[in-house]
């Protein structure tokens, strides 16, 4: 089952290594993971997506990594009402008689054009994974040379 | 609130900080090896003359710490230099991790600018010891340092213990500061003592009123809260036997009517019998390992469990638990005994226990030829009346030390579990007797684990340490053997010495004494007069090659499939 984890380290060195560490360790497939500073850049935030057999074995995996002393704060977020989002940067050929074509398709996904290159475009979408993913669909006849994800981010929504 | 100004402090090297921290934290003694990387902090250990045991390799240098750590249950500190020095500590620290022994080792590293250029003597050892580690750390500022320290013998000593790694750039050590000692350590979102979720315990409570066949099995997390006292007052109380684990010995005494005795795979055989059988089951600090839960799937299958763990991790891991409860061996035991439940009646299961142990007593068979290890093992307990801390090496001989010695204390018996490391006995010998230097301190090893760090015997003769090193001699890896002839069809690939060494002269060669004893009619005696000094002596044991390790519970199988001796 797929689980959202989400994770306050402290900023040091060593400190990402242990945490995947622990995740490797226990044979725990990581799906994507999003690290970044935070705050006055003594904590980074991250966000884990991980693949796990059962709800026991998330338990498991949240006890482990809570016993990190780096790991100032951990949740899964999974059952929560939440946000992920993922940014995309995609490279697709776009000769100059397919670009109107290609721009009405991605207008719906309300994707940005970052980048024209003389036969090609960037494109720049954020959005939850499945938005990102069904835009990567619609482009791919075009031919997609360049993809890079950012894994996905999120945390709870307010209550109330 | 505002902190008072601390005050600032002479100008000092990184070194000298380091040590009047260590000072400062009640360390006695530092087990170590020099190097290039460290040569600051050798400089000031000899300044200040710090006490310092030198071992003979820095795999030896953790495992002293360990045993020192064990015995005491105060912090073993160790140094070593970078590179090689690191990597031959990692053995021992990865057996620190494995029984939660609290060990803090510092780790020379070249300097901050050289790390990443592949230096001479340089390696990753953070990376490397990562997963080895309750915690590890590398110094990037001096004033950082005492922070550091604190922060790292307070993680090693609370909660589940462990090691923790200091990792320090030689830059840092030679740096000068007057950076003052700080006080308190500030690591919010470190909770080692958990609260304990009483109502938990009170249910677990509720239950043992209405067990019929309750059992208590205590593990190595009661020696770490020291809540030997506490066990038995419980187990007394509500008349509820008990089975240890390897790591548990000690809690209760062996000749305590409620004990059981070990469990799991050379466990006694009414020991498995009763976690098989029993109705309610309350582990407190041990981790169902697969030494103990044979087969996870079938274990203990008619009872309710209880699972006491410091560890919240170690909750449900292995073994799904009716209650769980995250805490502090002696602060949870405390509670269970401030309850009022009533006493469960357990008079029908006493007496099915005791017919099992008088029907399946641990038992082997005595010889007139050979000299029996397990009978040797009876013989060292009467000579030191129970009362010796126990260390062993890994193998046969472990097993038949767990099985045959008198314990009676918590701490008492030093061996490697979790990691049944090889070579462990010697050097944990040598921090046990360092820490308890009034107590008697007896090894027992085999022939293939006093190879592996027998240049520590250096050590014992160096610092003329009183330790009884019983060698039980089968000229085989013992344990591999048994396994080989037990489930490979007595192919003993590699585990047969055709050549060995003639150790009663090696002992000499450093000047220990040494016996070799081999006629079983004067085994008492001779076993009596080898212990009859105050000095160490070496006492090899010729023992027969194919003695088995018996009870046994072959790997997967569950508790109640033991085999017995023919
Ligand atoms: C460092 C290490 N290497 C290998 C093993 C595997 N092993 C477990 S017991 C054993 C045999 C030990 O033989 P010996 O020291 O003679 O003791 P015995 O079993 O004969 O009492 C071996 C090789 C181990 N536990 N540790």
């Amino acid at each position: 089952m797929r689980r959202v984890l989400t994770c306050l380290l402290s900023n040091d060195p060593g400190v990402l290594n242990r945490f995947t560490g622990t995740l490797t360790r226990r044979q725990v497939n990581i799906n994507s993971i999003s690290i970044s500073p935070v705050g006055d850049n003594s904590a980074s935030r991250v966000t884990a997506i991980v693949y796990l057999d059962n709800e026991t074995t998330a338990k498991q995996l949240v006890a482990q990594l809570n016993k990190q002393i780096d790991v100032l704060e951990i949740h899964d977020i999974t059952d929560q009402p939440h946000v992920e989002r993922e940014l995309a940067l995609i490279r697709v050929n776009a000769a100059a008689n397919k670009r109107a074509e290609l721009f009405a398709m991605v207008q719906p996904f309300r994707a940005d054009v970052v980048d024209v290159a003389l036969d090609s475009l960037m494109l720049q979408i954020t959005g939850s994974r499945d938005k990102v993913n069904a835009l990567l669909r619609v482009v791919q006849p075009y031919g997609v040379t360049q993809v890079v994800r950012t894994g996905v981010a999120g945390f709870t929504r307010a209550e109330g | 609130m505002q902190a008072p100004e601390e005050q600032a402090m002479p100008e000092r090297n990184g070194a000298e900080l380091l040590l009047d921290t260590l000072t400062a934290q009640n360390v006695e003694m530092i087990f170590g090896y020099p190097g290039g990387a460290v040569l600051p902090l050798y400089d000031a250990v000899y300044r200040q003359q710090f006490r310092h045991i030198l071992v003979r390799h820095e795999q030896g240098a953790a495992h002293a710490a360990e045993g020192y750590a064990k015995a005491t249950g105060k912090p073993g500190v160790v140094f070593v230099t970078s590179g090689p020095g690191a990597t031959n500590a990692i053995t021992g620290i990865a057996d620190a991790m494995m029984d939660s022994a609290p060990i803090v080792v510092f780790t020379g590293q070249v300097g901050t600018g050289a790390i990443g250029s592949d230096a001479f003597q340089e390696a990753d050892v953070l990376s490397m010891t990562a997963s080895i580690t309750k915690n590890n750390y590398q110094v990037h500022d001096v004033r950082d340092l005492p922070r550091i320290i604190n922060e790292a013998f307070y993680v090693a000593t609370t909660g589940r213990k462990g090691p923790v790694l200091i990792d320090l750039p030689k830059d840092i050590v030679n740096a000068t500061t007057n950076a003052p000692l700080p006080a308190a350590v500030n690591l919010p979102q470190y909770r080692p003592t958990p609260e304990i979720d009483k109502r938990q315990v009170a249910a677990l409570m509720a239950a043992l009123s209405q067990a019929h066949k309750p059992l208590l099995l205590v593990g190595n997390g009661v020696h770490a809260a020291a809540a030997q006292t506490e066990v038995q007052r419980f187990a007394q109380r509500y008349q509820v036997p008990v089975v240890s684990t390897l790591l548990g010995l000690g809690v209760m005494p062996n000749a305590s009517p409620l004990f059981l005795g070990m469990g799991g795979m050379h466990g006694v055989y009414t020991a498995n019998i009763a976690l098989s059988e029993c109705d309610l089951l309350i582990n407190v600090g041990s981790r169902f390992d697969d030494r103990l839960a044979t087969a996870p799937q079938k274990f203990a299958p008619y009872a309710t469990i209880a699972h006491i763990d410091i560890d919240a991790a170690e909750l449900g891991k292995i073994i799904p638990a009716t209650y769980p409860i995250e805490g502090d061996a002696k602060a949870v035991l405390q509670l269970m005994l401030r309850s009022s439940a009533t006493k469960p009646e357990v008079s029908a299961w006493q007496q099915q226990l005791q017919q099992w142990q008088a029907a399946h007593p641990l038992s082997y068979e005595k010889g007139t030829a050979e000299i029996k290890p397990q009978q040797v093992v009876e013989l060292v307990g009467e000579l030191t009346h129970g009362d010796a801390y126990v260390v062993t090496d890994v193998g046969q001989h472990q097993m038949w030390a767990a099985q045959y010695y008198p314990f009676k204390h918590q701490h008492q018996l030093i061996t490697s579990g979790g990691l049944g490391t090889m070579g462990f006995g010697i050097p944990a010998a040598i921090g046990t007797k360092l820490a308890a230097p009034d107590k008697q301190v007896v090894l027992f090893i085999g022939d293939g684990g006093i190879q592996m760090t027998s240049e520590e015997l250096e050590v014992i003769a160096a610092n003329d340490l009183d330790i009884k090193i019983v060698l039980l001699n089968n000229h085989m890896l013992g344990m591999v053997r048994q396994w080989q002839d037990l489930f490979y069809d007595r192919r003993r690939s590699a585990t047969v010495f055709d050549h060995q060494p003639n150790f009663t002269k090696l002992a000499e060669a450093y000047g220990i004494t040494a016996h070799h004893l081999t006629d079983p009619q004067t085994v008492a005696a001779d076993l009596a007069a080898a212990f009859a000094t105050t000095h160490a002596a070496l006492i090899e044991v010729a023992i027969p090659e194919l003695e088995p390790v018996m009870p046994m519970i072959a790997p997967g199988k569950p508790n109640n499939e033991m085999m017995e001796r023919d």
